[in-house]
């Protein structure tokens, strides 16, 4: 697969982003320098091998046990504040570049 | 030479209509989906939110095994296949309410699959209803999701140049139910929201509140030629927030598609908005852009495994569902299928029935009660079950006294009008008062004197000879004339069971 600056264009359309013409220029050299890297996976020969999207789901299995225990290992119970307490009003809106105290401020947008 | 036949053209009866409806259910857990931050309507804003749900760097999800299986009884009360194995991906898109830059949801392995629901129709109808008046609505799929979090664009100071963001609802889970495109109609529509939304909540998994938003419906609309397989360009009308007002967003969306083609012109593929105020959907003018949401499998959680035990675990949870609790109350308490439609409107008034139909001595006369005494006066008063000045238990109090002979049928209507009356008062507030406090207050008396009730029946039968005398010939129905005139001398206080016994001892 390659890269041209109309897909670089097309990528940072959804991502709302406006890259400068040299920024484009960079991106379209960089991610086909990354491609390329990744494209080297295709020499090997994968057929009837099953694909793996995580690499963890084949570990931490435990065989011995069925039901909902055998998936508990790889979730939580339904408790308030059992992983986590959530943040205060303040440390949740302390980085927010806008606020108005209560909420975020970001600018207009309409729904799509 | 020969010539072309030219088609003759379209009409609007040439135009079948075609339906999918895409259902949001959020789940009523007390955590959100992925963090332990509470599942909570009406919060102060952003209260409710930590580095997983504001999608801060580093931050990672952990899966509420709850959300799993509210979302798995959900499916199998829909009659869904569950997967043993489902994967979560990521729906890229940018939009303030979704900080992570993605929604974390299911494509291409959801969590059940091959679902239906069966809708009530006319019979033998031309859109697929069977001899029963049931048509069978397929499920395509039922996966789960995060929800996104609101935003909020007018009512601020600043709402010209601002959208305020509330992330509250970040991360609160969802399943969304999408039907296959078999509904013909709003109307069809319609039943098949009634149904579905009646199932998930007997399930217990959400409380389908449309006006909070656990429940939120988008449709999609096309029409083609009849006769022609291939599905039309399709509108989508999103966000509708009535089932009322969908029947109504549908059949217009129906109309304008047709006409639009009748008249030259092509459905282009966008979404709308319906304004219930003017009846008329309107396209939302975005900016012309395909949504390119670039699934893949979300690499921060392991492929969800719900096995043959955890399966099973699930579906013994499973309650008796609507359609199947309407035809076993139809058959043990001998009430129209109608009724028992009223009856079962919610899972709470099922079981609030059926308990004090099983405590009453009586639970054919309860359900008898229900429906000669109370449908009636509800629907004169304009109110619905639910809110009803005479409670079930009272309608099983009242059964009882009847059947201990306390008090007449006719005492009975009394003191359920007297129940009514504050309702018929007031336009609003007043609620009436429930069986138990009128019937303490009035106590009717009965009169179960014997002495009493002999003597009153001596003077009817010695009042009316030529009836006694139809009555020793052989007309034995006269019975209830000689009934009759003793409850009227008595203002229908007597007790009927001894007046019955008196007079037939007294007159054969």
């Amino acid at each position: 697969m390659k890269i041209d600056e109309k897909a670089v264009q097309y990528v940072a359309g959804l991502a709302n982003l406006e890259l400068t013409s040299d920024e484009q220029s960079r991106m379209v050299r960089d991610l086909n320098s990354i491609l390329a890297y990744v494209d080297r996976l295709s020499e090997l020969n994968t057929d009837g091998v099953e694909p793996m999207a995580q690499v963890s789901a084949r570990y931490g299995v435990d065989e011995t046990c069925e039901g909902s225990e055998r998936f508990d290992y790889a979730s939580r119970t339904d408790e308030p504040r059992g992983l986590r307490e959530s943040l205060s009003h303040e440390a949740a809106l302390a980085n927010a570049p806008q606020s108005d105290g209560s909420y975020f401020l970001v600018p207009k947008v309409i729904e799509k | 030479m020969a010539t072309l036949a030219t088609p003759p053209a379209l009409t609007r009866a040439d135009f079948e209509p075609v339906i999918g409806l895409e259902v949001h259910v959020q789940l009523l857990t007390a955590t959100k989906i992925f963090c332990s931050c509470a599942n909570q309507f009406g919060s102060a804003p952003n209260s409710n939110v930590c580095p997983v749900c504001l999608g801060m760097p580093g931050s990672l999800p952990v899966l509420n095994r709850k959300a799993v299986e509210f979302a798995a009884l959900a499916a199998m009360a829909l009659n869904c296949r569950v997967n043993e194995t489902s994967i979560f991906a990521r729906k890229n898109y940018f939009y303030p309410d979704l900080p992570k830059g993605y929604q974390i949801s299911q494509y291409d392995k959801p969590l059940a699959e091959h679902g239906w629901i069966d809708v009530a129709c006319s019979p033998n109808n031309a859109t697929g209803g069977d001899a029963n008046g049931t048509k069978r609505i397929g499920i395509t799929r039922l996966h789960m999701e995060e929800d996104a979090g609101k935003s909020l664009h007018d009512g601020f100071a600043d709402s010209a140049s601002k959208t305020a963001i509330d992330l509250n609802r970040t991360g609160t889970p969802l399943v969304e139910i999408v039907s296959e495109p078999d509904l013909r109609s709003g109307d069809e529509a319609y039943e098949y929201l009634t149904r579905l939304r009646e199932i998930i909540l007997y399930t217990g998994v959400s409380d389908g509140n449309m006006e909070e938003g656990s429940l939120r419906c988008d449709a999609n609309v096309s029409v083609r030629p009849r006769g022609q397989e291939k599905l039309g360009t399709k509108a989508e009308i999103k966000n509708v927030n009535s089932f009322r007002f969908v029947r109504e967003a549908i059949a217009y969306e129906i109309e304008r598609q047709i006409e639009l083609i009748l008249g030259g012109g092509t459905v282009v593929q966008e979404t709308r908005l319906y304004n219930s105020a003017e009846g008329r959907t309107y396209s939302m003018r975005s900016k012309e852009q395909a949504h390119d949401y670039r699934y893949f499998p979300e690499p921060d959680l392991l492929p969800l495994v719900v096995d043959t035990k955890w399966q099973a675990e699930i579906r013994s949870r499973l309650p008796e569902l609507p359609e199947a609790r309407r035809a076993r109350m139809v058959a043990e308490y001998g009430i129209t299928e109608q009724d028992a439609g009223v009856l079962t409107a919610s899972r709470t008034l099922a079981d609030q029935f059926e308990s004090a139909a099983k405590a009453a001595k009586n639970p054919k006369r309860v359900a008898n009660l229900v429906q000669g005494e109370l449908m009636g006066r509800l629907k004169a008063a304009g109110l619905e079950i639910e809110q009803s000045p005479v409670s079930m238990a009272g309608v099983a109090m009242s059964a009882d006294l009847v059947e201990e002979g306390k008090i007449s049928g006719k005492q009975l209507k009394e003191l359920y009008d007297i129940c009514f009356a504050g309702v018929a008062q007031s336009e609003n507030g007043a609620r009436g008062e429930d069986f138990a406090a009128v019937y303490e207050r009035e106590k009717p008396q009965q009169l179960s004197d014997s002495v009493a009730i002999e003597k009153i029946v001596d003077e009817v039968i010695t009042a009316s000879p030529k009836q006694v005398e139809q009555y020793r010939a052989g007309k034995t129905t006269m019975m209830a004339y000689f009934v009759g005139q003793v409850m009227k001398a008595t203002k229908g206080q007597a007790n009927p069971a001894m007046v019955n016994e008196v007079v037939g001892r007294k007159l054969g």
